[in-house]
C-alpha cells in the first residue's frame, strides 16, 4: 500500500473515534448510554464471530463459550483486586477476558478445527452444549443459577475515573471497541488474515501451496476466541454480573444472527448487525411482547431477500452511487418505503389483534396503537385491519415493480459502460 | 547436484481390493520436462495425487531430491519445491486473481502464519506478485474474482498459483484439457515459459502438446509404466502401439 492510503486509513480511524466519542452528547438518557454501552460489547462479539464465519468459513454454533468464559474469568479477576489479592487497573480487565477467551480458543480450538464444514458445525454445538452444562455443574467458579457478581469500582477512583457512572464504562466500551475492530481489520490485512480466505474458500488448494487449512483455522479461532473473550470481560465490567447464559447456546446464536443480518461478506457487516440487532432486543422489548416473533421475521426476511446481509445491499447500491444513477432509484425507494409501511402497520396490527386476543381477561383485549384503540372482540377491526394489509400487500407489490424496472435501467447502462 | 529431481520406488496403490498403481518405478531428472500418457484410467491422476501427497501411497517410495517424503502431509512437500495443479481447476474462487497468487507466493517468501506482517507493505511479496500476473498475462484481470474468469483463463491461473511458490518441480495435471486449438497453443507457450529451468511432470492426453514439450515421455497402463523414453523411442516402441490401438493416433 502507498503511504496516502495509510494516511487515509489513520483519519478513517479518527473519525471513528471521534464519533464514538460524541455519541453520549446525542444520546443524553441513561438508557439510550447502557444500549450504546451493549452495541459495542455485541459489535466486538460479532466481528470476532466473523473472523470465523465469514472470513474463515467457519460456522459456529458455540462462539459464546469465549464470550462468556472471558466474562466470568475477568468477573473473578475484578473479585479477587476487590479482596485485596492483586492489584490490575480495571480499564485493562478485559485483557483478563481476552487472554481467557485466547487460551479456551486455542485449547478447544485444537479439537474443533481439525474439521470444516457441517462436522465443525455440529462439534462447536456439542462443545457449546457441554461447556453450558459444566456451567451448571461447577457451582464455584460459574456461581450456579445465581452466577457471578462483580463490582467494577474495585479499582479505586484515578483521576477521577473509577468506573461508578454508566457514562465512563461506555468510554471504556467504546476504547475497548475501537482498538477491537482496529485489531480484527489489521488481522485482515495479513499473511495469516488472506489465508483464512483462501482457507475458506478451498481448504484442499491451501495444502497444495504449503498452507496446513487446520493450522491456519486454529490460529483463526484463537484470536477470534482473544476478541470474543474482550468483548466478554466488557459485559463482566458493565453488567456487573456473569451468568451462565452468557456462555450458552443462546448467546451463541445471537452472533450467529447478527453476523447474517449484517452481511458476512464484508468486514463491517457485523457492526450493522450488532447495533440492529441490539436496538431490535431492546427496544422492541419495551413496545411489544411479541418483539421475539417480529425479531424471527425480521431475520428469515433478511436472510431470503438479501442472503448477503445489509452490508450487501448497501453495497449493491456502491456502483450505482459512483455512475451518480442513484437519484433514478428515488421514485421506486419512495414509493415502496410508503407502501411497506401501510403493509407493515396493517401487518402488526393483525399480529398484535391475535396477540391480545389470547389475553386471559376480555376487559383488557383493547389496547392503543400508533394512537388508535383497536379491540380484537369486535369483528369490523379485524375487517379493518386485513383491509389496510391488503392495500398495503398490492402497494408494495406494485411499487417493487417500479424498482426492479429502476434497477434493471441502471445495471444495463452500467453494462454498457463495463462499470459492472 | 547430481540425482534425479523425483524417483519413484515400486510405488503402490489399491482402493480396498482394487489396486490401481502396480509398482510404478520412475526417476525424472533436473530440468526434464516429463509427460506420463496412457489410456483413460491407467491412473495418472492418482499417480500425481500419491507424488503431491494427496493420498498415502500402500506401498513403495517417494523421493524429491533425494530426500524421502513418503507419506508426508501435501502442504509439507509442497514446501519442498513440489507443486502440482489439477485436472479440474482447483483455485480460490472467491478471491481476485491477485490474490490467488499472493497467496501462493507467501509461504515461500517465509510470512507462513504471520498476523503482524501487513501484507500490502511486503515489497517481495508484491513484486513476485506482480511478476506473475505479467507472466501468466492476466494484468488486465488481476482485481477479478477468480470465480468468475473463462475456463481458458482459470486453466492459466491454476498455472500461475501452481509455479508463484517458485518450487522447482512441477506437476501439471492436463493443463490443456477442455480448451480450443489457439487456447492450447497459448498454454503450451504459457508452461514452456513459466516451467523454464523447472522440472516438469505432466500428465497429457493431447499427443501434440506432449510431443511438443517432452523430453522424455512414460506411458502408464493399469497401474504400470510399460515404457519410458524420448518422444521418437515412445513413437517407435511396439507396445506402446499396442496399448494405444483404437483409442488415439500416436
Amino acid at each position: 500500500m502507498t503511504p496516502v492510503v495509510t494516511k487515509r486509513r489513520i483519519i478513517f480511524w479518527a473519525v471513528a473515534a471521534l464519533f464514538f466519542a460524541s455519541l453520549p452528547f446525542v444520546f443524553t438518557q441513561s438508557f439510550a448510554l447502557s444500549m450504546l454501552s451493549q452495541m459495542g460489547i455485541a459489535i466486538i462479539f460479532a466481528l470476532s464471530y466473523n473472523m470465523l464465519l465469514g472470513q474463515t468459513g467457519l460456522l459456529s454454533f458455540g462462539h459464546a463459550v469465549y464470550f462468556g468464559l472471558g466474562a466470568f474469568f475477568c468477573a473473578h479477576a475484578l473479585n479477587l483486586v476487590g479482596a485485596g489479592k492483586f492489584w490490575f487497573p480495571v480499564t485493562f480487565m478485559p485483557l483478563v477476558g481476552g487472554l481467557a477467551g485466547m487460551f479456551f480458543g486455542l485449547v478447544l480450538g485444537f479439537v474443533t478445527t481439525r474439521r470444516a464444514g457441517t462436522p465443525f458445525a455440529m462439534i462447536s454445538l456439542g462443545i457449546a452444549e457441554m461447556v453450558a452444562a459444566s456451567a451448571l455443574m461447577f457451582t464455584g467458579f460459574f456461581g450456579g443459577e445465581g452466577g457471578i457478581a462483580t463490582d467494577r469500582t474495585v479499582g479505586g477512583t484515578m483521576m477521577g475515573i473509577g468506573y461508578g457512572p454508566q457514562i465512563q464504562v461506555y468510554y471504556l466500551i467504546a476504547g475497548w471497541c475501537l482498538a477491537c475492530i482496529i485489531g480484527m481489520f489489521a488481522i485482515t490485512q495479513t499473511p495469516l488474515g488472506r489465508m483464512a480466505n483462501a482457507v475458506r474458500d478451498n481448504p484442499e488448494r491451501a495444502k497444495f501451496i504449503g498452507y496446513n487449512p487446520t493450522r491456519v483455522r486454529w490460529l483463526m479461532m484463537t484470536l477470534a476466541g482473544f476478541f470474543a473473550g474482550v468483548s466478554g470481560g466488557l459485559a463482566a465490567i458493565n453488567y456487573e454480573i456473569v451468568t451462565a447464559e452468557t456462555l450458552g447456546v443462546m448467546a451463541s446464536g445471537n452472533a450467529v444472527l447478527m453476523a447474517f443480518i449484517g452481511g458476512i461478506g464484508h468486514f463491517w457487516g457485523p457492526i450493522i448487525g450488532a447495533v440492529l440487532v441490539t436496538l431490535l432486543q431492546s427496544a422492541l422489548s419495551n413496545y411489544t411482547q411479541a418483539w421475539l416473533l417480529y425479531f424471527g421475521l425480521f431475520f428469515l426476511v433478511i436472510i431470503m431477500f438479501s442472503p448477503g446481509g445489509i452490508a450487501n445491499l448497501i453495497m449493491l447500491h456502491k456502483a450505482a452511487w459512483e455512475a451518480g444513477r442513484l437519484k433514478r432509484l428515488l421514485p421506486g425507494y419512495s414509493l415502496s418505503g410508503g407502501a411497506g409501511l401501510v403493509m407493515l402497520l396493517g401487518f402488526f396490527a393483525l399480529i398484535e389483534m391475535i396477540y391480545r386476543s389470547e389475553a386471559k381477561d376480555a376487559a383488557n383485549k383493547a389496547f392503543s396503537y400508533f394512537g388508535v384503540t383497536l379491540d380484537p372482540v369486535q369483528a369490523t377491526f379485524w375487517i379493518g385491519t386485513l383491509a389496510v394489509l391488503a392495500a398495503g400487500i398490492a402497494m408494495f407489490y406494485a411499487a417493487t415493480r417500479v424498482v426492479k424496472r429502476a434497477w434493471d435501467d441502471i445495471t444495463a447502462e452500467l453494462q454498457i459502460k463495463g462499470m459492472v | 547436484m547430481t540425482g534425479p529431481a523425483l524417483q519413484l520406488s515400486d510405488v503402490r496403490k489399491s482402493f480396498g481390493r482394487t489396486s490401481i498403481i502396480n509398482g510404478v518405478n520412475l526417476a525424472i531428472s533436473r530440468g526434464e520436462r516429463h509427460a506420463i500418457i496412457g489410456p483413460n484410467g491407467a491412473g495418472k491422476s492418482t499417480l500425481f495425487n500419491l507424488i503431491s501427497g494427496r493420498f498415502p501411497v500402500s506401498a513403495g517410495r517417494i523421493d524429491l531430491h533425494g530426500e524421502d517424503i513418503t507419506g508426508l502431509e501435501p502442504h509439507l512437500i509442497n514446501r519442498k519445491g513440489l507443486s502440482r495443479s489439477f485436472q479440474i481447476t482447483n483455485i480460490f474462487p472467491r478471491l481476485s486473481v491477485y490474490e490467488n497468487l499472493r497467496c501462493a507466493v507467501l509461504w515461500s517468501l517465509g510470512y507462513k502464519y504471520s498476523f503482524w506482517h501487513r501484507i500490502g507493505a511486503l515489497r517481495e511479496v508484491r513484486g513476485r506478485t506482480d511478476a506473475i500476473v505479467e507472466r501468466i498475462g492476466m494484468a488486465a484481470r488481476r482485481d477479478r474474482p477468480a470465480g468468475v474468469l473463462t475456463y481458458a483463463e482459470q486453466r492459466a491461473l491454476e498455472i500461475g498459483v501452481t509455479i508463484a511458490g517458485g518450487a522447482d518441480v512441477i506437476l501439471l495435471d492436463e493443463p490443456t484439457a477442455g480448451m480450443s486449438r489457439s487456447e492450447t497453443d497459448e498454454a503450451v507457450e504459457l508452461i514452456r515459459n513459466v516451467t523454464e529451468g523447472k522440472t516438469l511432470v505432466m500428465v497429457e492426453h493431447d499427443m501434440s502438446v506432449v510431443f511438443n514439450l517432452a523430453d522424455r515421455i512414460s506411458v502408464l497402463v493399469y497401474g504400470e509404466v510399460i515404457a519410458s523414453g524420448t518422444p521418437q523411442e515412445i513413437r517407435g516402441n511396439k507396445t506402446v502401439q499396442e496399448a494405444y490401438l483404437g483409442t488415439e493416433q500416436l
